[in-house]
């Protein structure tokens, strides 16, 4: 075979494979597309699982159509900056937090989902971190005051399956969470993941065994992701009580 | 002229004669090309912790094995000799590519859950070694039937390893698909109940707990090695003499 045959084999094929991916690519990629952003939606929603299954909308159960449809008339997105300044023309699900680590701090851009449910206000802080082999990143729900938590999710990008990755497959270690404060009196102190098991019951909660290094980056995560928020959370709060006030 | 007819009608081959079952049920077992050959076991060892995405990685595989050998098959007489590894690896990258943007369209949490190995059913062996040895020398038909029987063997291991571990590892089975089952466990519900006080299944299972061990990587290791052991033992012709 000569080598002007090898040429044009190697050319013909190249533009049907071209053209076939191309296809299936414009076709799948909107569905693909779609499905993202439930799955993205879900995870949110699972930092407020507790409270959802109270409301008897438990997150396993919903159809996608509801997750899309909570966040239609459920959720408030907001945008805000490091300094509480809301950012404009974004929705919060738009905001890549991998993207936004990368950035230096005061042009990051943090999401904010303020979700009623029942009477109630959550607000879900998107979170990222650094586990023992990969990103670990997280939502995290706290109550109106802003003080107590009321739900997490985690994910992770590698961390080792039965023991990093419990992060996110432990239902009863993350349900831990629930109820724990992040301010001590005034003063800041976010939540911490203790080895050994939680001493302070208000501010800590057990460790992973055999899980260390993934469990010192959730509680480096939350302490530095949520710190982020401090601005906005103070503004919040002052809000709050105005308005109680009034 | 019906002698040639005849003798047409002889030469042809059956669709699913004795060879060609033989194509699709050897490599399940005797020449299964997880246990016997020992190929493609990276992934068998990564995506095998639960039942349903192994499943779905059996299918994606029986799918790219299938259809390459097929299409390799088909263009066996006109790929230039020189260049044929790379042809084989464009027409699996193809398929591969293809197999993870529809898995990404039909179900995406399983795409996620997958991750990277849908992507590396490419330097999967099993695919390559079949083009290679049987595809670019037979007819589309056998190739295509070969091609699943290989990817099916793959997934057979696959799923039964998945069994395992999903079982004794999280006590579920199926999990992350419409049809989970959850086995055994601290709550009610499970089937089993290892929790409640006082039940059967306290007095019987109360001491049982998930092994973590099975949940890891080693588990599908020492899984695979006790086929392959099973499978040696029972029939002594596959033991390697020399």
């Amino acid at each position: 075979m000569s080598t002007r045959y090898i040429y044009t084999f190697a050319l013909i094929m190249t533009v049907l494979v071209a053209l076939l991916l191309a296809g299936s690519k414009v076709v799948l990629e909107p569905i693909a597309t779609k499905n993202e952003d439930i799955f993205n939606k879900r995870q949110i929603l699972e930092a407020i699982a507790a409270p959802l299954e109270k409301a008897g909308r438990p997150v396993a159960s919903l159809s996608d159509q509801e997750v899309l449809d909570i966040f239609q008339e459920q959720v408030e997105q907001e945008v805000v900056m490091a300094d509480g300044s809301a950012v404009e023309g974004i929705q919060a699900i738009e905001v890549d937090m991998a993207k936004e680590r990368k950035k230096p701090l005061e042009e990051r851009q943090y999401p904010v989902y303020e979700v009623a449910l029942d009477g109630k206000s959550f607000y879900i802080f998107s979170v990222r971190g650094t586990g023992l082999w990969d990103a670990i990143w997280g939502n995290i729900a706290l109550e109106e005051d802003m003080n107590t938590v009321a739900g997490v999710s985690f994910d992770h990008a590698g961390e080792t399956p039965g023991l990093g990755a419990e992060i996110k497959d432990n239902a009863s270690w993350k349900a831990q969470f629930a109820g724990k404060k992040i301010y001590d009196g005034d003063k800041y102190v976010s939540v911490t993941v203790r080895k050994g098991g939680a001493v302070d019951q208000e501010h800590e909660v057990d460790g992973l065994s055999g899980a260390t290094v993934t469990a010192d980056g959730v509680t480096k995560m939350l302490y530095e992701g949520l710190k982020a928020y401090q601005p906005y959370m103070d503004d919040a709060a002052t809000g709050a009580t105005s308005m109680n006030l009034k | 002229m019906a002698t040639t007819t005849e003798a047409k009608v002889a030469e042809k081959e059956p669709l699913f004669g004795k060879q060609e079952r033989a194509l699709m049920t050897d490599p399940l077992l005797d020449n299964n090309p997880i246990t016997i050959q020992v190929l493609g076991v990276c992934s068998a060892l990564a995506v095998t912790s639960l039942v349903y995405p192994s499943l779905v990685m059996a299918i994606a595989v029986v799918f790219v094995c299938a259809f390459s050998s097929l299409v390799t098959s088909l263009l066996r007489n006109t790929i230039p000799k020189a260049v044929r590894l790379i042809v084989q690896l464009v027409i699996i990258a193809t398929l591969v590519t293809l197999v993870n943007e529809t898995l990404k369209a039909v179900n995406y949490p399983v795409y996620k859950q997958l991750s990277v190995y849908i992507g590396l059913i490419i330097t999967n062996c099993i695919v390559m070694g079949r083009l290679e040895a049987f595809a670019m020398a037979n007819k589309p038909w056998r190739s295509f039937l070969d091609g699943i029987g290989n990817g099916l063997g793959y997934g057979l291991i696959l799923v039964v390893v998945g069994f395992i571990r999903e079982l004794f590892g999280k006590g579920s089975l199926f999990a992350g698909s419409p049809i989970a089952i959850k086995i055994i466990g601290p709550s009610p519900e499970y089937l089993i109940d290892t929790a409640t006080a006082g039940q059967w299944g306290s007095f019987v299972f109360g001491w049982y707990a998930n092994n973590n061990l099975m949940v890891m990587s080693v588990a599908a290791m020492f899984i695979i090695a006790v086929l392959i052991w099973i499978q040696r033992s029972r029939n002594p012709k596959l033991v390697d003499i020399s």
